[in-house]
């Protein structure tokens, strides 16, 4: 029982810690919340699951096809909502909502187009079952939980040793120092989406397999926020930590607790833990500049 | 025909309640509230609860309504304001704590889970709700133009230098938080008296964001622009009747294109009077006096 919550703890853990690094990647570098960041998960596990359904991909086209139309969205995204504020240098507030219309808009459009139902991605894996000694272990969550480090760990690889990485960490730092160092912003903002986006891909396929497929999945995402929060707003390390954090406990009280009070539960945690901690585990920014 | 009219006017004007109260903590402190439907629910839980298990006077709920709001407000905003966090924080404390209320109610013994409280007496009327509406902004107004409203003003503007000036940032931060969740929990409960059932599937973040588009349309540190700004947006589409979830879709483009043209909203930092009328109108002949010129 132990270990099995365990498992299941850490792939949703793994899962929210994919959303907080996506989220936490825009927000290092733009300074603001992207609320839009949850449809575009969504959107992204409904790409997957037509994708499988529809057209009869494998599994592995269908994560691939999800990576790149989330990628596409969320550039398109930052381009249609964000970059006219970006060029007005508007206050994050601006941002906030933009992205918080967004997110309504994507909502209720698919709301809208494709309906309400919710649809369950054909069994692939769900219905394994690892089996060892008397445990058992789901093996979708065991794929999750791979899946998701092999992810951080290349954007890991990718933000500490390309050329591009460099400056996207550079730029969380100081944009206008970077920008005078000969740096592309537009360019360079344009990258940090497509590597949300594709975030927003993989933990979308993950949530869809996971649970199911429907519009307002993407709120699951306030979970990714609360996550973000925990570690440390725009720190990666930070964020890995506290989906991992979160996702643990949450199993573990929904566990040996009660389902009921994991979502009160998750809030009552941030709410204690921006008291005694207001910068998260890692955090840097606490107040806003002027 | 007169009774579905007055039916949209009053929930119109419930409405409006509510967002008066979210113009005045979003608008005048610049920190943007995700849950505010919480504090309508949580309105509306009380009084209906009171009046429907306890038989309390109608008035009475009502005002226990909007103070349990008001003590929860306090909850909130104690640990969240405290500590001069960014306002990212506070957006996102807010939206779990919407969540987190939603998921209560549709738990708790009391608020009889997700089937909600068919029957609730009907007390409120058209002339009350209006008469509440009048008396909130006549509050509001003055509130804004009291030093509270001044010192608010400041502190959105900026809050170093408001500080500096010896205005305490927590303090005004709360209480315009606690104004604005005793208004919703006023709302909340004059609508679970109108509608006569309430169930939590009511207060989602749909509401919340209905709410927040409204202040922001309508203008921010604007107590009439988001009245009006409410008013067509939950009586326009009511009347129309038409395309339901569309509306929703078009809220959510509305709010992306007010910020990338007019992010000021419709009357961001002014109120509508008879002032604003004239320039209006001034502007409007001299646009079209242009418009000649140029042609």
């Amino acid at each position: 029982m132990f270990i099995q919550t365990l498992v299941t703890g850490l792939a949703i853990g793994g899962i929210y810690a994919l959303m907080a690094v996506g989220y936490s990647l825009v927000f290092s570098i733009l300074n603001f919340s992207n609320f839009a960041y949850g449809s575009i998960i969504m959107l992204g596990a409904y790409m997957g699951y037509f994708a499988m359904t529809e057209i009869g991909m494998p599994i592995g086209v269908a994560i691939v096809l999800s990576i790149v139309g989330s990628a596409a969205l969320c550039f398109l995204n930052e381009k249609l909502a964000y970059s006219t504020l970006r060029k007005r240098k508007a206050s994050s507030l601006y941002f906030m909502i933009s992205a918080m219309g967004t997110a309504i808009f994507l909502e209720n459009l698919v709301y809208a187009t494709i309906g309400s139902r919710f649809y369950a991605f054909p069994q692939v894996l769900t219905q394994l079952n690892l089996e060892f000694m008397d445990i058992s272990i789901g093996v979708l969550d065991v794929f999750a939980i791979l899946f998701s480090f092999l992810a951080i760990l290349t954007l890991h690889y990718f933000l500490q040793t390309s050329k591009i990485g460099i400056a996207i960490r550079a730029a969380s730092y100081d944009m206008q120092v970077c920008e005078l160092n000969g740096v592309n912003i537009t360019k360079l903002i344009g990258w940090v989406f497509i590597l949300a986006g594709a975030l927003a891909g993989i933990s979308g396929m993950f949530l869809g397999m996971k649970y199911m497929v429907y519009p307002t999945m993407g709120w699951i995402t306030n979970k990714a926020y609360i996550a973000a929060v925990i570690g440390g707003l725009g720190s990666l390390p930070g964020a890995v930590t506290g989906g991992l954090i979160l996702g643990v406990l949450e199993t573990f009280v929904s566990a040996y607790v009660s389902s009921v009070v994991r979502d009160a539960f998750s809030f009552t945690l941030l709410v204690v833990l921006l008291m005694v901690l207001p910068t998260g585990l890692f955090g840097k920014f606490l107040e806003e500049k002027v | 025909m007169a009774e579905y009219i007055s039916g949209v006017v009053a929930l119109s004007l419930i409405y409006v309640i509510a967002t008066v109260g979210l113009a005045i903590f979003t608008g005048f402190t610049g920190l943007f509230s995700l849950g505010h439907a919480a504090f309508f629910a949580i309105g509306a839980y009380t009084a209906a609860i009171l009046t429907y298990f306890y038989d309390v006077n109608f008035w009475l709920a009502l005002m226990a309504g909007g103070a349990m709001s008001g003590l929860v407000g306090v909850i909130i905003g104690y640990p969240t304001l405290k500590a001069k966090l960014r306002s990212d924080y506070f957006a996102i404390a807010t939206l779990g704590f919407g969540e987190t209320v939603r998921v209560l109610l549709e738990n708790l013994e009391i608020t009889q889970g997700a089937r909600g409280l068919p029957g609730i007496a009907v007390e409120t009327t058209l002339s009350m709700v209006v008469g509440i509406t009048v008396l909130v902004m006549w509050i509001a107004r003055n509130f804004v133009c009291s030093r509270h409203g001044r010192a608010a003003i400041a502190v959105r503007e900026d809050f170093v230098a408001a500080e500096m000036m010896g205005i305490n940032l927590f303090r005004v931060r709360l209480r315009s938080l606690v104004f604005s969740a005793v208004c919703g929990g006023i709302a909340g409960g004059l609508f679970a008296h109108y509608v006569s059932f309430i169930q939590p599937s009511m207060f989602t973040s749909v509401l919340s964001t209905q709410l927040t588009a409204s202040v922001v349309a309508g203008g921010m540190g604007s107590i009439t622009g988001p009245i009006i700004a409410a008013i067509i947006f939950v009586a326009l589409p009511e009347m129309l009747r038409v395309a339901n979830i569309w509306r929703l879709v078009g809220y959510g483009l509305l709010l992306v294109l007010i910020m990338l043209f007019r992010p000021q909203g419709l009357y961001g930092y002014r109120e509508l009077s008879f002032n604003s009328c004239r320039s209006l109108l001034n502007w409007l002949t001299l646009s079209a006096w242009r418009n000649g010129g140029k042609t």
